[in-house]
C-alpha cells in the first residue's frame, strides 16, 4: 500500500499537465454515490455494521483495476493533519474527514480516482480531470462503477435509480462540477449577473475559499443539483454547455478589460507579483487574491505559460493543512503566515517581471460578446 | 385561532395547512378528531389523506401506516420520526416504507421523478422487460376500450409470455 506521504508529495495529475485552455477551467469532477442493497447507510448504520460492510467495500475498491497499489486508509488511521490535507486537495470530503472507525478513503495513486467508503452513502466515488473534460471524468468514473457493480450488489429501483442516503441525491447519483477561475468577470463586475443567469438554469454556484458571498481567489464551482429524471449524458451537456458559456464570458470579459483599461490591469497584476515576490508575512485572503490576478497575468501573457500551473499548485500548498505537513508540526497563525510567505517566494523566484507588451488579446476585441442565452 | 372542527361541532384544536395537489389545503380538527383520525403529529401528517385521497397511495407491499410516527422500515428500524428529523434514509428498503413520504419529498427537488439514467449491467434486462410488459398493458387497455378484441387477445398473449419469462428468470 502507498504511504500518505508518498501519495501528496507529488501534485496530483490533474493541476499539472493541462492542455492549453485551462486558463479558465481548472479542473472537472465527477462522483456518483452508491449503495449496497438491503444494508443500513453508514449515518444510521451502527458501528459493528459499518465495519462490517466496510469489509465487504473494501477489497472490492482495492481490487479495481485502476487501483495498482492504491493509497487506502481506515479514516481512523490517519491524523487530523492528514484528513485535512486530502479534505484540501478534493480528495475527501469535509463530512468524510470527521469520520473514523468504518470508514476509508481509497485512492488511486495519481490522485485522478478518489473513492470513498462508508461517507454519507456506501460508496462515493470521484474523478478528476485537469480542464474542461467532464466526458472524460465521467467514462473513468463509470468504468469503475460498472466493475464494483460486478461484485456488489447496488441498491436500485427501476423507479428512483440508484438509492442513496438522501433523496437530493437519487436517480444517477451524479454531481459533476468545475472549478472556474473567473477574474474578468469579478473586475468588470459582470460576476453577480452571470451567476444568477447560471443558477436559474438549475445549477449551484459557489465559491471555492471563503465564507457566504464572500469568494477568494475569483475561483467559483459550478455543479448540477438535480440528479433524477434525466440521464447522465443529458445533466453533463448542460453542464458542459453552460460551463463552455461561462468561460467564453470571461475570456470576452478579460479581453476587454485590456482594451478598455490595459493600465488597471497591468497596475493589479504588477502589484500582485510585487507584493507575492517580496511579501514576508501573508495571509491566506491576501496570498489567493495575489495568486488569483498572478494566474490572469500568466493567461493574458504577461508571464511564461507555467505560471498558470504554478499558481495552481500554490493555492493547494499554502492551505493551512498543506502547510502544517510542509513544517512536520503544528502551526500558530502568525508562524503559518510567515511560512506562507517563504513558500510563495521560493516558488516564485525564478518568475521575471510582468512584461505588457508580451501581453495578447485574442480577438481584437472590436465586437460585442456574443448574446450566449444564459446572461 | 376561533373555528369548529371540520368534522364534528367542537371547537378546533388542530390546524393543519399544506401543499397538495400544487394547492394550500387546509383542514381544522377537535381533539377527539384529530386524535380519531391519527392526526398526532401535524407537521408530518399527509393532509392529502384527509382529503379523501387527492394523492394516490403507494401500490405495492408497502405496509399501511397504523399512526403518524409510529411506522418502521422492516430492514434498519428507521421510523418515520427519524425521517422527519434527519431528512434522510436508514436503507435501501426504507424507500420502499415510505414510499408516500418519498414522492412527497421529491415534488420539485428533481427535473423529474422517474430515472432515466445508467442501469446496473445484470439489471438491465429485467428492467427492459417490465418496461416493455408496462407498455403491453397500457396497450391491452386502450384496445379493450376500443373494442378491439383481436388486437387484445394478441396483446394478452405476449404478456402472458413475458409474465413467463420473468417467473424463470426469478427462479434461479
Ligand atoms: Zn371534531
Ligand atoms: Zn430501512
Amino acid at each position: 500500500m502507498m504511504r500518505f506521504s508518498t501519495l501528496v508529495k507529488h501534485p496530483a495529475d490533474w493541476m499539472v499537465g493541462r492542455d492549453a485552455d485551462d486558463g479558465v477551467v481548472l479542473t472537472s469532477r465527477i462522483r456518483l454515490a452508491r449503495n449496497l442493497d438491503g444494508v443500513s447507510f453508514p449515518g444510521w448504520a451502527t458501528k459493528e455494521q459499518r465495519i462490517e460492510t466496510l469489509g465487504t467495500l473494501r477489497p472490492a475498491v482495492e481490487g479495481l483495476d485502476c487501483m495498482k497499489e492504491p493509497f487506502s486508509q481506515e479514516l481512523e488511521d490517519l491524523s487530523s493533519v492528514q484528513k485535512q490535507v486530502l479534505v484540501e486537495r478534493h480528495l475527501i470530503s469535509r463530512e468524510h474527514a470527521a469520520r473514523s472507525e468504518g470508514s476509508a478513503a481509497v485512492i488511486e495513486r495519481r490522485q485522478s480516482i478518489a473513492i470513498m467508503l462508508n461517507e454519507e452513502d456506501h460508496l462515493r466515488m470521484q474523478s478528476i480531470r485537469p480542464g474542461l473534460m467532464l466526458g472524460d471524468a465521467y467514462a473513468a468514473v463509470s468504468e469503475v462503477d460498472d466493475q464494483l457493480a460486478d461484485q456488489l450488489e447496488y441498491a436500485f429501483d427501476p423507479e428512483l435509480g440508484y438509492l442513496t442516503t438522501c433523496p437530493t441525491n437519487l436517480g444517477t447519483g451524479l454531481r459533476g462540477s468545475a472549478m472556474l477561475h473567473l477574474p474578468g468577470l469579478v473586475l468588470s463586475d459582470q460576476i453577480g449577473q452571470v451567476l444568477q443567469a447560471v443558477n436559474k438554469i438549475g445549477l449551484a454556484v459557489r465559491g471555492i475559499f471563503g465564507e457566504g458571498t464572500e469568494s477568494l481567489g475569483n475561483l467559483f464551482q459550478i455543479s448540477n443539483q438535480s440528479t433524477l429524471g434525466e440521464s447522465e449524458e443529458t445533466i453533463l451537456r448542460r453542464l458542459d454547455r453552460v460551463i463552455s458559456q461561462v468561460a467564453t464570458h470571461e475570456r470576452n470579459a478579460r479581453d476587454k478589460l485590456m482594451e478598455d483599461d490595459p493600465d488597471m490591469v497591468c497596475d493589479k497584476i504588477g502589484r500582485a507579483y510585487g507584493v507575492l515576490r517580496h511579501a514576508w508575512v501573508i495571509d491566506s485572503k491576501e496570498a489567493l487574491n495575489h495568486l488569483s490576478l498572478l494566474r490572469l497575468g500568466g493567461d493574458l501573457g504577461f508571464f511564461d505559460d507555467e505560471v498558470v500551473s504554478l499558481c495552481d499548485a500554490l493555492l493547494m500548498d499554502i492551505q493551512p493543512a498543506h502547510l502544517q505537513m510542509h513544517k512536520g508540526g503544528s502551526l500558530g497563525p502568525e508562524e503559518r503566515d510567515a511560512i506562507r510567505a517563504e513558500i510563495v517566494r521560493s516558488r516564485l523566484q525564478c518568475l521575471g517581471h510582468p512584461d505588457s507588451h508580451t501581453a495578447k488579446t485574442r480577438n481584437g476585441g472590436e465586437e460585442p460578446p456574443p448574446d450566449l442565452g444564459i446572461a | 385561532m376561533a373555528g369548529s372542527c371540520d368534522y364534528c361541532d367542537k371547537e378546533a384544536k388542530v390546524h393543519l395547512t399544506q401543499l397538495v395537489g400544487g394547492q394550500v389545503k387546509k383542514v381544522a380538527l377537535c381533539d377527539s378528531c384529530a386524535a380519531e383520525k391519527g392526526v398526532t403529529d401535524p407537521t408530518g401528517f399527509a393532509l392529502a389523506a384527509l382529503l379523501g385521497g387527492e394523492s394516490a397511495p403507494a401500490p405495492g407491499p408497502t405496509p399501511k401506516p397504523s399512526s403518524g410516527g409510529s411506522r418502521s422500515c422492516p430492514g434498519c428500524g428507521f421510523t418515520l420520526d427519524d425521517l422527519k428529523r434527519i431528512r434522510r434514509f436508514g436503507c435501501s428498503r426504507c424507500y420502499e416504507t415510505f414510499r408516500e413520504e418519498v414522492s412527497r419529498m421529491l415534488s420539485g427537488m428533481h427535473k423529474g421523478v422517474q430515472h432515466c439514467g445508467k442501469v446496473p449491467e445484470g439489471l438491465m434486462e429485467q428492467f427492459q422487460r417490465n418496461k416493455r410488459l408496462e407498455d403491453l398493458r397500457q396497450r391491452l387497455e386502450h384496445a379493450i376500450d376500443a373494442e378491439n378484441y383481436e388486437e387484445a387477445a394478441g396483446l394478452r398473449d405476449e404478456i402472458r409470455r413475458l409474465d413467463s419469462q420473468e417467473a424463470e428468470a426469478g427462479s434461479d
